[in-house]
């Protein structure tokens, strides 16, 4: 392994977020109290150089360096720059709610960051162990995240589920990885594909790894039946870490699968089809029913996540360099709604006080009409409504699975969207039809709070309006 | 010229948006001043147009300004076409849309005492009201400079939208709401085969533009639609297009929604329900001669229906006793004679006979108006009398709009429906000599119901009661002025336009023809062949039948009406005796009205009850909507349990899912 100069700048966003962390952790040491704002800007500061990186590093041929265990393609630069993107908006949206409850530390930071250069390696690695180490730094961190606030036992409650599933998870991926190691003799993606290709199609030990690797990467999207984790883990975390959990790690959960499936072992795509084909059919399912039921909101995001992961595995499964664009186009898209959705509970919830129930949005346009209305645009583009983008990711991944002739498949799909429908149109409902409740804190909020979630509510709007411009960043990804 | 052409669109639309939204803000002068500049701008610029068209030699403007989309190589636009037949149309259209503008402040000055007090529609009521014109002139100009079906169709329901308005603007009045809904769903019936006509050509030719389609129009003309046993596809065409004309021209069996629509103010029924929405139809078919003339099915279903129209819609007018119901048969009996032009294929003769009837008729509903304000809104004709002392210039426009309309020498309504009445006497197709005959005894109909209205109106004793005698006095400056300036075409127009639209080559010279008559539908042919100038033609005119007809019309309704009237004033109640049963069936408008609302409404309604019962409630709501909506709500509640809340159902769930897996995909 050489660290030679051609090696070390394509993974200069990497550096830059391990600096970063490192940075924090060591200045946040001599920061008085009142200083602790520091951090903050900080890790924004690193965030936005490692964005310019990835945009100069970015573009150029598809390299695979360090041995074979990275590589730079167009896939890892648009991850990437996602990634970092809605991460940012992730920190500027906790910052209030930290600095109200005097948990705005550096440990915040470091383990946001660390988690952030966990998912930036997943997305350019191009080995099953560089994967998977990079999923074991996200997840160790995001398991910490999840116990952040130490008093909270709800809070380690669910940071124990988290963990020892997650375990569990990653025990499987792991051994799903030894079984296609021992099939192939290698753990490089490219070689995996070659050995595959030269040893034909028909051997069940793969087949057998696979299943592991699936199951694998459904636990990490959170897809049914590997979905238990999500709904108690987002009702227990506090808000900003289940901000952080629910929107950047979707994007890296989707490299997970593009890595191994589409680059290792799409020339077993028959086989694993049919897995991704049941668990998306369940994930709809199930998300759609059971957020219905909800009245806690961020059990009810977190089956309309596990319903969302559904729809990405439609894209995927389609196997079609469309269909891998199309989920690619929903997966950034929906870490971008996430970010939003979370950001507006983070920003209405005061010092104790958090927004859990439906109850407290109700009335929100009469509290802050501009909120409201991006509020209201986040629920329209998750539950598909033009001319947000939400409506433009659907139709694109339905529009894959038709291709394949999966016309059924594209029927249920609309139909438990419809059926989920409701639930995002009633939250719109309480915004704007009903009365607030009384004794509300009042809402403070800062103009960048308020800058933030104007962008990131209006691309929703923008990009649904002009789609191509994403678009064609992934289908340029996939070709 | 396109930017000139688009500021003659547009100024009004902006009059109107102004005077609509910030009504409260500008005010009445405020909205009037608006509506009215953006109108005479429109009006001015018209004019000036066809200035250059007539003396200039203007060429033909026809471009899209703007695309809107293209679908599947049909190219939606907005686009104008402009040339000797639209410069016609902008000029009447703008100018008649002017004075109305103008009469409008008279007739609306106390709007207020229309209103139940404190309604809250009746606030801003006045500059409501110059914003529906407004937007009118605009609809009405994008329909007429359209250079294509997309934006025709445009205009067309753009006109019929705000027709409904304004039928409706004294929304707190039963009638007024039932006369515009009426007007709505008669309308909906002609649109339904407009849009089916335009669909079609759609279709076949590919395309929205006149100019490509009537280029297509020859190649086309042989197709067969194999629909009812296969009919030609222009027929078609046309006879769908025709339907729509039906419905916004008043064509029998269409008309019905015209007479009702006098619930609106009298303005609009001057400006949309006589002189230029209702013609919208006439201008249509005209556009579209290029299409008509391969069809002669078409030309004479249209003849045909336009002369039933203009001989039993003439009748009726005979027993009417409110003041503009009088006027609205009369204006349904010119449109029948405007059609029946179009089917003997006399497109010049039609548009020519639209030109002065949208003045003397706009005329003669300003001046009825003028009548109303004068009597406070009283409309009973056999209430009135001996007006002509009282209001001098509202008594002389109106005869000299009544001498126009039954055509009496000289008078622009003279020129124009003796051509058509000869043009209809050359045609040879199908249903001509029943056209011809309906026609020439149409003229004697029309100088009696016209001179009745008149007689009793301006002369004879007064029979209003004394209050209103004692307030009668000629109307304000505002309203007289646009009787006067509509006069005056009324007067002449008919006398300085016949030569060049009928006789020389106003429609057919150039490259662009916007009207095209096939060799042997040509039934103009006579009249440009022995034309002497204006002065023998009125020799000719002047010894012909339709001339006698006329007359004794006008002696006829002078003797009944004048003289026997004024030692017996219960003369019109004991012809109406005498006359029964034709009278009673006059009176029920030939039962139309009963037919339309015991069977279609009446039937559409008990069909939509029982659908709705049926149907929406106990299927799509009961089972589909409710149903499954609970069955969701079940299923949402049943899974929920899943979530048990214990780390080791989580962990079983899993495994459970991976062996689940495995059988499904390993075989061992």
């Amino acid at each position: 392994m050489q660290f030679d100069a051609a090696n070390l700048t394509t993974i200069l966003p990497e550096i830059t977020i391990l600096v970063t962390a490192c940075l924090v952790l060591v200045v946040d040491l001599y920061l008085k109290e009142k200083n602790k704002d520091v951090n903050h800007k900080l890790s924004l500061f690193g965030l936005v150089i490692a964005v310019a990186l990835t945009g100069v590093v970015g573009g150029g041929e598809r390299v695979v360096f360090f041995d074979g265990n990275l590589v730079h393609d167009r896939i890892s630069d648009l991850l990437k720059g996602s990634i970092l993107i809605v991460s940012l908006f992730v920190f500027v949206y906790a910052r209030s709610w930290l600095k109200d409850r005097n948990m705005l530390v550096g440990e915040f930071y470091v383990l946001g960051l660390f988690a952030v250069l966990g998912m930036l390696i997943m997305v350019s690695a191009n080995s099953f162990l560089t994967i998977y180490l990079g999923l074991e730094l996200q997840a160790l961190c995001l398991y910490a995240l999840v116990a952040f606030d130490r008093d909270s036992k709800k809070g380690a409650e669910a940071a124990m589920k988290y963990f020892v599933l997650g375990a569990l998870g990653s025990g499987m991926l792991l051994y799903g990885i030894s079984m296609i190691y021992g099939a192939t003799g290698t753990i490089e993606f490219g070689q995996v594909a070659q050995a595959i290709a030269e040893k034909g199609l028909s051997n069940q030990v793969l087949v057998f790894g696979i299943v592991f690797l699936v199951i694998g990467i459904g636990f990490k999207f959170g897809a049914v039946p590997f979905h238990m984790w999500v709904p108690d883990i987002y009702e227990g975390a506090p808000t900003p870490a289940v901000l952080i959990l629910g929107s950047a790690p979707k994007i890296a959960a989707f490299a997970l699968a593009v890595r191994m499936l589409v680059d290792g072992l799409q020339n077993l795509h028959s086989d694993w089809h049919g897995m991704l084909l049941i668990l998306a059919v369940l994930s709809m399912g199930l998300g759609n029913l059971v957020a219905i039921a909800q009245t806690n909101i961020k059990r009810m995001l977190a089956y309309s996540t596990i319903s969302h992961v559904g729809f990405i595995f439609l894209g995927l499964l389609a196997g079609s360099n469309q269909g891998y664009a199309s989920a690619m186009f929903y997966t950034i898209v929906y870490a971008l709604m996430a970010a939003g959705a979370f950001g507006i509970l983070l920003i209405l919830s005061r010092k104790g006080f958090d927004v859990e129930n439906l109850e407290d949005l109700k009335g929100l346009n009469d509290r802050d009409s501009w909120y409201a209305a991006m509020m209201a645009i986040v629920m329209f583009s998750m539950a598909g409504v033009p001319p947000t983008v939400g409506f433009m990711a659907k139709l694109l991944v339905l529009e894959a699975v038709i291709r394949i002739d999966l016309v059924w498949l594209a029927l249920v799909a609309v139909i438990f969207s419809i059926i989920g429908a409701f639930y995002y149109l009633r939250v719109i409902k309480l915004i704007y039809f009903d009365r607030p409740m009384l004794n509300l804190p009042e809402l403070v909020t800062t103009n960048g709070v308020r800058f933030a979630m104007t962008i990131n509510g209006l691309a929703l709007l923008m990009l649904g309006l002009f789609p191509t411009a994403l678009l064609s960043l992934c289908q340029a990804a996939f070709v | 010229m396109g930017n000139v052409y688009l500021t003659i669109v547009l100024a009004p639309l902006i009059g109107a948006i102004v005077a609509g939204l910030f009504g409260s803000k500008i005010g009445r002068r405020g909205a009037h001043s608006i509506t009215i500049s953006g109108v005479a701008i429109s009006a001015s610029l018209s004019l000036w147009v066809l200035s250059r068209f007539i003396w200039h030699e203007q060429p033909v403007f026809n471009d899209a300004i703007y695309t809107w989309m293209v679908s599947d190589g049909i190219r939606f636009e907005i686009g104008f076409l402009v040339d000797k037949l639209t410069v016609l149309m902008m000029a009447t259209v703008s100018f008649v849309s002017l004075m109305v503008h103008v009469y409008t402040i008279g007739y609306m000055a106390d709007d207020e005492h229309n209103w139940p007090h404190g309604a809250l529609t009746g606030k801003n009521s006045y500059q409501r009201f110059f914003s529906y014109i407004s937007l009118f002139t605009f609809s009405m100009l994008m329909l007429v400079m359209s250079n294509n079906f997309m934006q025709l169709f445009f205009g067309w329901e753009a006109v019929g939208l705000v027709s409904y308005l304004l039928i409706g603007f004294w929304s707190t009045r039963e009638s007024a709401i039932f006369a515009n809904m009426k007007a709505f769903l008669v309308n909906r019936v002609g649109d339904f085969g407009f849009i089916l006509g335009i669909a079609a050509i759609g279709m076949y030719f590919n395309s929205m533009n006149y100019a490509e389609i009537f280029a297509q129009a020859s190649a086309l003309a042989n197709t067969q639609v194999a629909i009812l046993g296969g009919v030609s596809l222009m027929t078609l065409i046309c006879i769908l297009l025709f339907i729509g004309a039906m419905g916004k021209s008043a064509q029998v069996p269409l008309h019905v929604w015209l007479p009702d629509s006098m619930e609106g103010p009298t303005p609009i029924s001057a400006l949309i329900h006589a002189a230029t929405m209702v013609t919208a139809g006439v201008f249509m078919v005209a556009r579209m001669s290029p299409l008509y003339e391969l069809s002669e099915t078409a030309l004479s279903f249209v003849l045909i229906i336009g002369a039933t129209t203009a001989f039993f819609m003439g009748l009726i007018g005979l027993v009417q006793n409110d003041i503009k119901r009088v006027v609205a048969y009369s204006t349904l009996s010119q449109l029948g004679y405007m059609v029946t032009a179009l089917g003997a294929s006399a497109y010049a003769a039609g548009i020519f006979h639209l030109m002065t009837h949208a003045f003397f008729k706009a005329l003669l509903f300003l001046a009825a108006g003028s009548v109303i304000i004068a009597l406070h809104h009283k409309q009973d004709i056999s209430q009135m009398g001996g007006l002509r002392k009282y209001m001098p210039i509202t008594w002389l426009t109106a005869l000299f709009g009544s001498l126009a309309l039954i055509g009496f020498p000289g008078f622009s309504g003279f020129f124009s429906k003796d051509a058509i009445i000869e043009a209809v006497g050359a045609s040879q197709i199908f249903g001509s000599s029943y056209a011809s005959i309906l026609l020439t005894i149409g003229v004697f109909i029309t100088a009696l119901y016209s001179f009745r209205m008149y007689f009793l109106v301006f002369h004879g004793k007064e029979r209003m009661d004394e209050h209103t005698k004692h307030h009668l006095h000629e109307t304000p400056w505002v309203v007289t002025l646009p009787l006067v300036f509509l006069a005056i075409p009324s007067i002449f127009i008919g006398w300085y336009a016949i030569e060049p639209m009928l006789v020389n080559d106003w429609f057919t010279s150039g490259n662009w023809m916007p009207i095209v008559v096939s060799h042997e539908h040509d039934t103009l042919h006579h009249l440009r062949e022995h034309w002497h100038g204006q002065a023998d033609f009125i020799q000719h005119g002047v010894t012909a039948l339709p001339f006698f007809l006329a007359m004794s019309g006008l002696g006829l309704a002078a003797i009944i009406w004048w003289g026997v009237f004024a030692w017996n004033p219960r003369v019109d109640e004991k012809l109406q005796i005498l006359g029964d049963p034709i009278t009673k069936m006059l009176q029920d408008k030939y039962g139309f009205d009963d037919f339309n609302q015991r069977i279609f409404a009446g039937g559409s309604r008990d069909l939509g009850r029982t659908l709705w019962v049926t149907g929406d409630q106990n299927v799509i709501d009961g089972a589909i909507v409710n149903g499954s909506a609970r069955r969701v709500a079940q299923m949402a509640q049943w899974t929920r349990h899943l979530q048990t809340g214990y780390l080791y159902h989580y962990a079983v769930a899993m495994i459970v899912g991976l062996v689940g897996l495995l059988t499904l995909f390993v075989s061992f």
